[in-house]
């Protein structure tokens, strides 16, 4: 029976011949991953039910990125508890302040997550893998906590949706512009419980970071998994960084789908996710003037070198807006750096920006730029939902870092192209 | 198994932000993270909220976050059990993991209201609206989720296939 990409990859972890969609399986993951937020509850709760070792230390990650470094007593004790239970197991992949990254930047990075492999995390944007080809998806602590004790994880098989992508993007339209715009024609749960398989001629014109983008928000339209063919790029991106075999899956050719969509790149024009959902997409042309009081740029969906980049040829020789404070933060040790070593970093302090160091605080309303009532923020994260970032009555609007870059510099929502 | 309680009601895409707020994750204590449970959405669920009470929403129930802070401070409250016309799939396997019983049914999730009575019956699925005099069935679990569920979630029911 034909299979789409990500059964192939199910079906294989399996151990099984074939899966169907609806088919209930235990599979084997090659990857267990949580943060300082969902860890200690895995953690007390694989200890409560008697597990005493986890099932393979070089294949758990910790990474400690949420509220590190951490904003106050308790967050503090969140990641000993999680630093302590990785001494313990002897956890190979164990990531603290001066190491850590926002995980699903990092991950990648370090080359932990590969094409073909099957990985499970106790955060919902762990469906960012899918941009290598790899089965990721997020779980809860309890199903992480099974998955560091067994090495196994439950799955109902996932039917999917095709997304064909063609024709090339405009100047300044990344991935983020693509994934809102595709999650405001299917709505929030436009994908529930099914895969969604991106491909098409059109992929071969996106960098990997875009394809990072625009898996990372899968979830945000509901999906198990977002996943792309594996191709040139994805080979160049895992090389030097991935020291294993690697495995390739492609979807048969006669594989079934619940729908499918085609996405002509060239139409598309920036786009922003109004509050408070995701769905709420508008193209920025299409909007009143709406100012702002604060930029986010970083994040697990836009925090990679390609979006300081952009951010920082959006703000050479300019300078933010007064009331707007601009907060960028390179994902990883690794992006920052290589903001350094570009010149990235003058021009964010030049242009009024500060740079932090590499967390996840703002974008889930933890710490470093928490919105005070009725204030309102552009932001490159991933979600707007009520109080997301502050208080209820605060606002977020989702989008590109060169969406966010040219707000900050005009104090108001707007398109790079309308930056003087 | 039955249930019974008062019904609070929501809308669409209830999120998990809203169900439990990150700037409260760095609490450990369950039962003084329950004490904000649902405040961005409704903050005198908390005072109001008796044992054995149902929540009742429409579609896409615990969208957003992986956090099993979600699905905890609704169980911490007592809440009975969850309906709604379906659930993110995450805050869905978070539920049965941890124990806390959800149903899906469109049908009462649309027509029971903010303060009915309603009655549940785990072994059938049968929701019995006692304010409306309506029943309504709600979809079965694969005999899989029934396991874990008897179990008294996945690492019991884990630990129980080892033992």
């Amino acid at each position: 029976m034909a299979m789409t990409m990500t059964q192939k990859i199910l079906a294989k972890h399996a151990g099984l011949e074939e899966v169907k969609a609806g088919q209930l399986i235990e599979a084997n993951i090659d990857l267990a991953l949580a943060n300082d937020i969902t860890g200690p509850v895995a953690i007390r709760e694989m200890e409560k039910a008697g597990f005493e070792k986890v099932f393979d230390k070089d294949k758990i990650a910790l990474v400690m990125d949420h509220f590190a470094p951490n904003k106050d007593i308790k967050s503090a004790e969140q990641c000993l508890e999680c630093r302590e239970f990785a001494k313990r197991h002897n956890i190979t992949h164990f990531y603290d302040v001066g190491e850590m990254g926002i995980e699903h930047a990092l991950l990648p990075e370090k080359g932990l997550t590969a094409s073909g492999e099957l990985i499970i995390g106790a955060d919902s944007h762990t469906c960012t893998y899918g941009a290598l080809g790899a089965f990721s998806t997020g779980v809860g602590s309890t199903d992480l906590a099974a998955g560091m004790a067994t090495g196994k994880a439950w799955f109902k098989v996932p039917s999917a949706i095709k997304f064909v992508l063609t024709g090339k993007k405009a100047p300044y339209i990344s991935g983020k512009d693509i994934i809102l715009y595709i999650i405001g024609k299917i709505g929030v749960d436009g994908a529930l419980y099914r895969s969604m398989e991106f491909v098409g001629d059109g992929v071969a014109e996106l960098s990997m970071d875009d394809r990072f983008s625009i898996c990372n928000m899968a979830i945000e339209a509901g999906a198990k998994n977002g996943i792309f063919p594996v191709d040139s790029k994805t080979m160049m991106y895992m090389k030097g960084r991935v020291n294993r075999e690697i495995t390739v899956y492609e979807a048969d050719e006669d594989a079934e789908y619940d729908e499918v969509y085609e996405i002509n790149l060239s139409e598309l024009k920036p786009t922003v996710a109004c509050p408070h959902l995701p769905e709420n997409t508008k193209f920025v042309d299409e909007l009143d003037k709406i100012e702002i009081n604060q930029a986010v740029i970083g994040s697990c969906t836009n925090g990679r070198i390609e979006d300081m980049r952009i951010a920082a040829e959006i703000l050479k020789g300019k300078h933010v807006a007064k009331g707007v404070r601009t907060i960028i933060i390179p994902a990883t040790q690794e992006v920052y750096m290589q903001c350094i070593l570009e010149g990235l970093m003058q021009i964010f302090i030049e242009a009024g920006a500060i740079v932090s160091t590499p967390t996840c605080g703002p974008c889930l309303g933890g710490h470093m730029g928490i919105l005070a009532h009725g204030e309102r923020s552009i932001s490159t994260t991933n979600r707007n939902f009520i109080g997301r970032m502050g208080h209820i009555t605060s606002e977020v609007y989702l989008s590109s870092p060169a969406v966010a870059a040219a707000s900050a510099v005009m104090g108001y929502i707007c398109s790079p192209a309308d930056v003087k | 198994m039955i249930a019974k309680g008062r019904v609070f009601k929501y809308g669409d895409n209830v999120d998990t932000d809203v169900i439990i707020p990150a700037r409260y994750l760095n609490i450990a204590d369950p039962k003084e993270l329950a004490t904000h449970a649902m405040e961005d959405i409704d903050d005198t669920f908390v005072s109001r909220v008796q044992d054995g009470d149902i929540i009742v929403a429409t579609k896409n129930f615990g969208c957003g976050s992986s956090r099993e802070h979600a699905p905890l401070v609704i169980k911490e409250n007592n809440v009975s059990c969850v309906i709604a016309s379906s659930f993110a799939r995450i805050f869905y396997r978070n539920a049965i993991n941890i124990g806390l019983p959800i149903l899906e049914c469109e049908e009462a999730a649309n027509d029971i209201m903010e303060g009915d009575i309603v009655s549940v019956d785990f072994d059938t699925g049968i929701i019995h609206n006692e304010t409306k005099n309506k029943e309504y069935k709600a979809v079965a679990f694969p005999p899989f989720i029934q396991s874990i569920i008897k179990a008294g979630g996945l690492l019991k029911s884990l630990k129980e296939r080892e033992g």
